[in-house]
């Protein structure tokens, strides 16, 4: 059993105490003294030219200290996109300047194109709404397909066709795979739309600029997932303020799911109010500026083709996809649709020939980028379901055609045809745990008496298997990132013996403070309640990039233990001097360095307190402090991967999805706290039963954002979710970082959604709907009714 | 969003389409008019307050008439700034046609709104474009022919010394 506090102990977490007891310390939570407030103006068309803003009455309304417009940060750097992507015929990507506030044209409903600040919130909001903006309304490009056939119709004025970029992976392996479709027995072939998602983390965006006119230093506190990553953009591209007068702090985060990676320019306009005014300068998004303006995720449009022998092996699998990514290019809004989906797109199966084409379209809706996630979601919700049809078409079993296809357990490290090698996994494994814990062979009693009661019962799989711990440096940047990947952590030691761990993760919900302390707990053999983790400072943290892509536990929790290791190296070397012996035989155990084979020993906290008392040291070879740094950067992705089920009850005259069960099988490698883990996997699994069944973001015609509240886009409530089964006891631990783990944060959104749509149809088709071969998610009660009555 | 109904009234075709080019005529009509200025030619100013699911606002734009078939049909559109609630846009296309009796109204609406109206009421919004239509042109029809009555409506002409409620417009015009 793992000690109370150690690796894998279900340890409660420790932030909750303060989050559940309204004592956590959010942005909008901040107020310091002297603060004004600012509010965004916001383009309410889709698309149109900026004639002129006239903000003269504003100006002279009661307390209203500045307006800023476009015009005011049309000479400072624009936000810059993450990744390059090149197109297949070696086209150069097309990066648009995405402005601080919206200059010349604004390019969707929510685009800000001013911003006033006032005394008082009131006030401010009174001053918007006096700003006479003249606008000439272009007709807007909603529609990725009419965003491509119409060559005049520009989002942005210099790019034809709207393409950002026509890619192609891999290049070399497209005649091999259209030879292999050519030739095929049989070949399936799907189209489907993954459906634009709102993030809706329950914290709105926030930013507080303070500027401080004696130091000439920058302190910005904003809702972050990667704090360091935001100073870095507002440095080097955006304001150029150096980035050692930059502070970024990103406090507690209530949630992000990829919506706060990026920098947004709300950020960079209250860091250049508050330095205009001399006073901090507060801005809180309200709910509805969350809908029109954050990163919003998903939203493709794909055929998808899968080639067999008859017998169900697959031959090959081709795809061709429009990746919205908006008005403009959010951070990592090039790499999600590209090297986050189409490296994945063997799936878990031996597929030996796969081509992805993705050709991403600017329109005139909000920024897409990166969603709980980002990429894999998508690539596992086209394989599984075109597996699933593929099954129907040629009457073989679903789990038999899956077990068929899936990597054997002895072909390790395994290279796909997409550019990645899988260090380590056994899918037969997750999937036999799934038959035995999801009772597959009880299924049709289930169904019966499901009948009995009028509903049809289905049941869908999904083997799914993902890229995460993002990502090794040399192999991104070879791909075209513009960043490292690496993380970073220093651990330092007090003379007392307690322990601060300063991290480059950033956690807004995950639990960090509590799995990182077990962590380090385990290694040194001291309690968890001695060591704190902090995050969120960039005056405090080493330089690390934040938490997304399931990176936090492999990435900056290798870092950690790296840090650690060098922390235990330094403690023998003092207690080598303390105990007068050889380094050599210091032996480090249970939290104390003692000479190997004798009683000698020093604690950990007698070894703590000597670096900082070090009265006698020979400080030509031994220094005082017990503080030490790592830096990180992984060897591979880590491959979580795993199989679940889902079980559906269909009420054939409404058409309304009654989810029955969910079991999920994982193999995440080492769990370092079991009911954190368990709980990602919930949450996950929610959201993704959310986009499969209910969210769905609905632009009109005119590019008017129609579901911009909750009244209209519908978050999955407790009554929309079963009670999960979880087992994450199928292991093959990552072969690469130090704790063998490979994360779990995004697991649950990406092999969740294509399982109940699975199960829908399989529903149907049991029910003698044989016509229904595929539904769109959302599958809403209207969707579902429709396609049975046909 | 497009709508498209008619309305028979009993007036003479002339009568309808004076009533459709008066001033006084359109702010009666227009639910929640505050005020409307202006000539057919130059356009008008207007003043709306309407309530949209819950956005209650006040909109001031311009209303035009265009593509002028006289006494057959007209294009009477606007459009309506709401300030923090977003804008309203749409227009009727109306014709005009003789019937026995009195005069058939067709007309082809279709409306847009954006910002906050967008956001918040997009569900209601197409009834609420019909309401604002069928309203407009109920008060358009009473406002020429007169509220309806019990008894067999009187055609133009019998009603003089008569009983028959009139119409304000046709009381105004002396009709």
């Amino acid at each position: 059993m793992p000690k109370d506090d150690g690796i894998g102990a279900s340890t409660k977490r420790r932030e909750d105490i303060r989050f559940l007891t309204g004592k956590g310390r959010y942005t909008a939570d901040i107020n310091l003294r002297d603060q004004a407030i600012a509010v965004f103006v916001r383009s309410e068309v889709a698309h149109g030219r900026i004639n002129s803003i006239d903000t003269a009455a504003a100006a002279a309304m009661p307390g209203v200290l500045a307006i800023m417009t476009g015009a005011d940060f049309a000479s400072v750097g624009g936000n810059p996109a993450g990744w390059y992507v090149a197109s297949r015929d070696g086209a150069t990507m097309k990066e648009p300047k995405r402005p601080v506030l919206a200059h010349g044209k604004v390019r969707h409903v929510g685009d800000a194109y001013a911003v006033v600040v006032a005394e008082t919130l009131e006030q401010a909001k009174d001053a918007a709404a006096a700003i006479e903006a003249d606008i000439t309304e272009l007709p807007a490009i909603v529609n990725m397909a009419d965003a491509v056939a119409n060559a005049d119709n520009r989002v942005h004025d210099e790019i034809e066709n709207n393409v950002c970029f026509d890619w192609g992976w891999i290049e070399d392996n497209r005649a091999a795979v259209d030879a292999a479709f050519a030739s095929a027995p049989h070949v399936t072939t799907l189209e489907l739309v993954n459906n634009r998602l709102v993030p809706n983390a329950m914290e709105p965006r926030a930013s507080i600029g303070d500027y401080d006119p004696g130091t000439q230093d920058y302190k910005l506190y904003t809702t972050s997932q990667n704090p360091h990553l935001t100073r870095l953009l507002i440095a080097a591209f955006v304001l150029g303020i150096p980035e050692n007068k930059l502070t970024v702090i990103a406090p507690d985060v209530g949630g992000g799911f990829g919506s706060k990676i990026y920098h947004y320019g709300e950020e960079a306009a209250v860091l250049a109010a508050s330095k205009a005014l001399n006073r901090p300068v507060k801005w809180v998004a309200e709910r509805s500026e969350s809908f029109l303006s954050d990163a919003h995720g998903r939203d493709h449009v794909t055929k998808i083709q899968l080639a067999l022998e008859k017998d169900g092996t697959f031959l090959a699998l081709r795809t061709e996809t429009m990746a919205n990514v908006g008005a403009y290019l959010s951070n990592f809004a090039t790499v999600t649709p590209t090297f986050l989906h189409g490296t994945l797109m063997a799936g878990p199966y031996k597929t030996p020939l796969v081509y992805v084409n993705v050709k991403a379209v600017f329109t005139n809706t909000a920024p897409v980028d990166a969603y709980r996630g980002a990429g894999r979601p998508e690539a596992t919700f086209s394989i599984e379901r075109v597996v699933d049809m593929a099954a129907d078409e040629l009457e073989i079993d679903k789990v038999e055609i899956r077990r068929k296809n899936l990597i054997g357990a002895d072909q390790f490290p395994y290279t796909t045809p997409v550019g990645l090698v899988y260090d380590i996994g056994n899918y037969q494994a997750t999937l036999d745990k799934l038959i035995e814990l999801g009772d597959l062979a009880g299924f049709e009693k289930r169904a019966s008496e499901s009948k009995a009661r009028g509903k049809l019962r289905g049941l869908g799989l999904s083997t799914w298997i993902e890229a995460c711990g993002i990502a090794p440096s040399a192999l991104v940047g070879a791909l075209g990132a513009r960043v490292g990947l690496f993380d970073a952590a220093t651990v330092r030691v007090n003379a007392t013996g307690s322990i601060s761990v300063m991290t480059g993760a950033h956690s807004h919900g995950q639990g960090h403070e509590t799995v990182f302390a077990q962590v380090v707990a385990e290694r040194l053999g001291i309690p968890a309640t001695s060591i704190d983790i902090v995050h969120g400072d960039t005056s405090k943290i080493p330089f690390g990039m934040g938490s997304y892509g399931s990176r936090s536990l492999a990435v900056a929790g290798s870092a950690m233990v790296k840090a650690v290791d060098k922390i235990i190296a330094k403690g023998k070397k003092i207690a080598a001097h303390m105990l007068e012996a050889s380094e050599n035989d210091i032996v480090f155990e249970d939290g104390k360095f003692s000479v190997t084979g004798t009683d000698k020993a020093k604690t950990f906290g007698e070894i703590a307190f000597s670096a900082y008392v070090p009265h006698n040291y020979p400080l030509e070879t031994l220094e005082p402090g017990l503080e030490e740094s790592a830096f990180y950067d992984p060897a591979n992705f880590t491959y979580p991967a795993g199989a679940y089920a889902c079980e559906v009850e269909v009420d054939a005259e409404t058409g309304q999805v009654t989810v029955a069960s969910f079991t999920c099988a994982d193999d995440f490698g080492n769990v370092m706290n079991p009911m954190i883990v368990e709980g990602q996997v919930h949450g996950g699994v929610g959201q993704g039963i959310g986009q499969a069944l209910l969210e769905n973001t609905s632009y009109d015609e005119n590019g008017q954002l129609l579901t911009a509240s909750y009244m209209d886009y519908a978050m999955p409530r407790t009554t929309d979710v079963p009670f999960y089964t979880v087992d994450h006891s199928c292991v093959t631990a990552c072969t690469h970082n130090p704790l063998g783990v490979k994360g779990c944060g995004e697991a649950g959104a990406i092999g969740s959604p294509p399982a109940v749509v699975n199960a829908v149809v399989d529903a149907l088709q049991r029910g003698g709907y044989t016509h229904v071969k595929h539904i769109d998610m959302p599958v809403s009660p209207s969707r579902v009714w429709s396609a049975i009555n046909g | 969003m497009q709508l498209t109904d008619s309305k028979d009234i009993k007036a003479a075709p002339e009568t309808v389409w004076a009533a459709i080019l008066n001033p006084e005529v359109l702010k009666e009509c227009v639910p929640g008019c505050e005020s409307l200025t202006g000539s057919v030619e130059e356009g008008f100013e207007a003043a709306v307050v309407q309530k949209v699911g819950p956005v209650k606002a006040r909109f001031t734009g311009v209303v035009k008439l265009s593509d002028i078939e006289i006494g057959r049909a007209v294009r009477i559109s606007g459009e309506g700034k709401g300030g923090p609630a977003g804008f309203a846009k749409g227009g009727a296309m109306v014709r005009l046609e003789a019937i026995e009796g009195g005069t058939r109204l067709s007309y082809e609406v279709e409306a847009s709104v954006g910002g906050k109206i967008a956001q918040l009421g997009s569900r209601i919004i197409e009834g609420f474009a019909k309401k604002m239509a069928d309203e407009f042109f109920t008060r358009f029809q009473e406002a020429v022919e007169g509220p309806e009555d019990d008894e067999p409506a009187a055609v133009e002409g019998e009603a003089e010394g008569g009983e028959v409620k009139k119409g304000w417009f046709k009381r105004l015009i002396g009709a």
